[in-house]
């Protein structure tokens, strides 16, 4: 797949998104969940980057903060929507202007079930967003409502049809559906093929990398299975606690992991091969929580291979070349 | 973890010598239920078996009827709207099917144990997970309170929960997902069942926890000589743990074998599907292979084949008749249900 690293749609640098918590009666703030604690990736034009690791460790945080959706703590996004366009940080602008851009920058939800609203019919949820800028009406907008829903695969006569009479697959194409009627340039797909049946899945995943290559979209995509994450992306960002550990090309992460916790999370994965079963090398112990991670490397409560300086420091990011970096102190 | 174990029984279609003694068997299964919209089939004529000692993965859609099966084993099918319509249950022998109320109890605490699909809806959130564990072992074993305690922190360590001195009175969120599924685990395991039926036992979890979750119900099995029953739609979990798999579509079992002899040579149309459909065996840049369509309803099967509507080689004959579950060939433990097996292997 071709992409244009030279000049990256979207720029995200040291994002950070700290919730508060707060205590007591008086609901004090006592501390704050820092879900995303300084996010840096590029993506790049009809490029899919897939970002994975355990729950909770920010991946849906950092979606939606970028969108938008929840304010970002801090950090920039800079956003191009056209290669030559002078670069927006999507941080600075106004909730007004956000939104106008919203409609270049979509995203699509994890749970095909509760993303849709049970009262509205999938051609009304999907002519939404273009009847609301007014961008179509009357029997132009139905002609863009059926053509979405062609596009996705679905019948134009299921338009009048309520979410319910949906099975999950066909639930998240209209999903689709609804994401791509603005036209965008970048969608965030939040496990949006998690809740699918393998063979559902398979319809959905070969329909997203079609899109791609017919509007030139970018993905960003988030999901726990590493199988579907090293057929589909482009790049790969590993996240621990809030921070990416590891980022690479696909075949770099997978074929050659260098950061400890990239390397546990792949022998974790299941072969579907009963001849090469082999032992599956479980991290022991639970992801800490992000309210107090540890000290130093966050990950060196379950690194298998951690020194006394991980317990001190953080590591730096270390460059390992052709766009392959990594943070952890073994590296250096 | 012994592989021995595991890869004992030889690949190859007929039925290997050694063959461990059936613990359950399942013949013929029917559990329909009776709704306002109408009869919906969910097991609508299943048969498989799990042996001692042995892991029997059971794979298909959502909605194919596996949770449903799992639920007739434990008789905890809602009656109504759901309804036995035909078919045997034998576990060691006896129908569980005859069984009365009374009898299901006991055969539920000792003898047969499950996880259930969601682990924090399972856990009583007001009780600590100690308290789960006591009552279980308290009402099925007869152990006083002391006793109880005791065996409930034990179990807690045999499922590699640390201070479990401490877990012990904990309530169930201030517990991981991983560790809730150990409680569950832990819960189920207490009164050393025969059988463990782990219904999407991971499906919840990272990678990294099912990982620790399925190397512990493996080594369980080893030292417990438990028999598994393992719902799971993930066929890379039943590669790393099962002896046998039962493939189900639409309330029946299409397909059942040896775990080896399945993965090397799928005979149905949609085992071959299924494994087609996954990410992992596809080529870089290669266009996945989908099974086009979606699963029917339960509530109206296509005729014949329940298959035909998706599958590439159907011909009229599988609209106009049902396939059997017959063996491949004579006295072969893997069985099929297709017309055109033949057409199948050239898919
Ligand atoms: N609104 C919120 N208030 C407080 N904490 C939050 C909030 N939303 C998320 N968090 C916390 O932020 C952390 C990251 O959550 P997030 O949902 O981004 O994880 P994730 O990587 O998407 O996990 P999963 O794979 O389970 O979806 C978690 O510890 C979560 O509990
Ligand atoms: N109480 C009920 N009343 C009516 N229909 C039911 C009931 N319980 C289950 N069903 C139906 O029975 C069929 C089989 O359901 P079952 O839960 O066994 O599927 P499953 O194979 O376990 O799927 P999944 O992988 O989604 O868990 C479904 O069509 C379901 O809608
Ligand atoms: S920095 Fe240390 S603890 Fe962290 S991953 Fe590297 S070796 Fe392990
Ligand atoms: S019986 Fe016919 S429709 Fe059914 S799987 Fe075989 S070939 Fe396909
Ligand atoms: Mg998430
Ligand atoms: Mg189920």
């Amino acid at each position: 797949m071709s992409t244009e690293r030279s000049t990256p749609m979207i720029e995200v640098k040291d994002l950070r998104k700290w919730f508060p918590i707060h205590a007591g009666v008086l609901s004090r703030r006592v501390g704050e969940v820092k879900a995303v604690d300084g996010v840096s990736f590029n993506v790049g034009r009809k490029e899919t980057l897939s970002i994975v690791g355990e729950s909770g460790c920010g991946k849906t945080t950092a979606g939606r903060a970028l969108l938008r959706l929840i304010e970002p703590t801090g950090g920039s996004a800079l956003y191009r929507s056209t290669p030559d366009a002078a670069p927006v940080d999507l941080f600075q602008l106004s909730q007004e202007e956000m939104r106008a851009r919203r409609d270049d920058l979509q995203i699509i939800f994890q749970d095909p079930y509760g993303s849709l609203n049970p009262r509205i019919t999938v051609g009304n949820a999907i002519g939404e967003p273009l009847a609301v800028r007014g961008i179509a009406e009357g029997s132009e907008l139905q002609d863009r409502v059926e053509e979405l829903l062609k596009l996705v695969g679905l019948r134009p006569e299921v338009a009048n049809r309520y979410p319910h009479e949906f099975s999950g697959g066909q639930r998240q194409r209209v999903g689709i559906a609804r994401a791509l009627a603005l036209r965008p340039k970048l969608i965030v797909c939040d496990e949006a093929v998690s809740a699918l049946d393998v063979s559902i899945q398979a319809q959905v995943i070969n329909l997203l990398k079609d899109l791609q290559d017919e509007f030139n979209l970018s993905y960003i995509f988030i999901a726990h299975d590493l199988s579907v994450v090293r057929y589909i992306s482009d790049r790969v960002a590993v996240m621990y606690l809030g921070r990416i550990v590891e980022t690479g090309e696909t075949k770099q992460i997978f074929d050659d992991p260098q950061h400890p916790y990239t390397k546990a999370l792949l022998s974790a994965i299941p072969s579907p091969d009963p001849s090469k079963r082999s032992e599956l090398i479980p991290l022991t112990g639970d992801v800490p929580s992000p309210i107090n991670p540890p000290a130093g490397c966050h990950f060196h409560t379950r690194c298998a291979v951690a020194e006394e300086r991980c317990r001190e420091s953080y590591p730096e990011s270390v460059d390992l070349g052709a766009g392959h970096s990594a943070s952890c102190h073994l590296l250096s | 973890m012994s592989q021995d174990q595991r890869t004992e029984s030889a690949p190859g279609g007929a039925a290997s010598e050694g063959e461990r003694e059936a613990l359950l068997q399942i013949e013929g299964l029917r559990t329909w239920f009776h709704t306002e919209e109408g009869i919906a089939k969910a097991v609508d004529g299943v048969t498989y078996t799990v042996r001692k000692g042995e892991t029997l993965g059971v794979v298909g859609e959502s909605g194919c009827g596996k949770s449903v099966t799992a639920l007739s084993v434990m008789q905890l099918v809602p009656t109504p709207p759901g309804k036995f319509e035909g078919g045997r249950i034998l576990f060691r022998g006896e129908d569980l099917l005859e069984k009365n109320l009374e009898e299901m109890q006991k055969i539920r605490g000792n003898d047969i144990a499950m996880i259930f699909q969601e682990p924090m809806s399972a856990l009583n959130p007001v009780y600590t997970v100690g308290d789960q564990i006591m009552e279980t072992v308290m009402l099925h074993q007869g152990l006083d309170k002391a006793a109880a305690r005791e065996r409930a922190i034990d179990m807690l360590k045999r499922v590699g929960i640390p201070s479990p001195e401490q877990r012990v009175d904990e309530y169930p969120h201030q517990l991981s997902g991983g560790m809730r599924q150990r409680v569950m685990i832990a819960i189920a395991m207490a009164c050393d069942p025969a059988l463990l039926i782990a219904d999407e036992p991971t499906t919840a979890l990272d990678v990294t926890i099912q990982a620790q979750i399925l190397n512990l119900m493996r080594e369980l099995q080893e030292q417990e000589g438990m028999s598994m029953l393992l719902i799971t739609h993930d066929l890379g979990v039943v590669a790393e743990t099962a002896h046998h798999v039962a493939v189900m579509y639409a309330g029946k079992v299409v397909e059942y074998s040896e775990v080896n002899e399945l993965f090397a040579r799928p005979h149905h149309p949609y085992t071959i599907g299924l494994f087609r459909s996954l990410p992992d065996l596809a080529s870089e840049g290669e266009r996945l292979n989908t099974i086009p369509g979606i699963v029917p309803s339960a509530f109206n099967f296509p005729s014949g084949c329940r298959f035909r509507t998706r599958c590439p080689i159907a011909t009229e004959r599988c609209a106009a008749e049902e396939p059997p579950l017959v063996p491949l060939e004579e006295g072969a433990e893997h069985t099929v249900a297709c017309h055109h097996l033949k057409e199948a292997l050239e898919l």
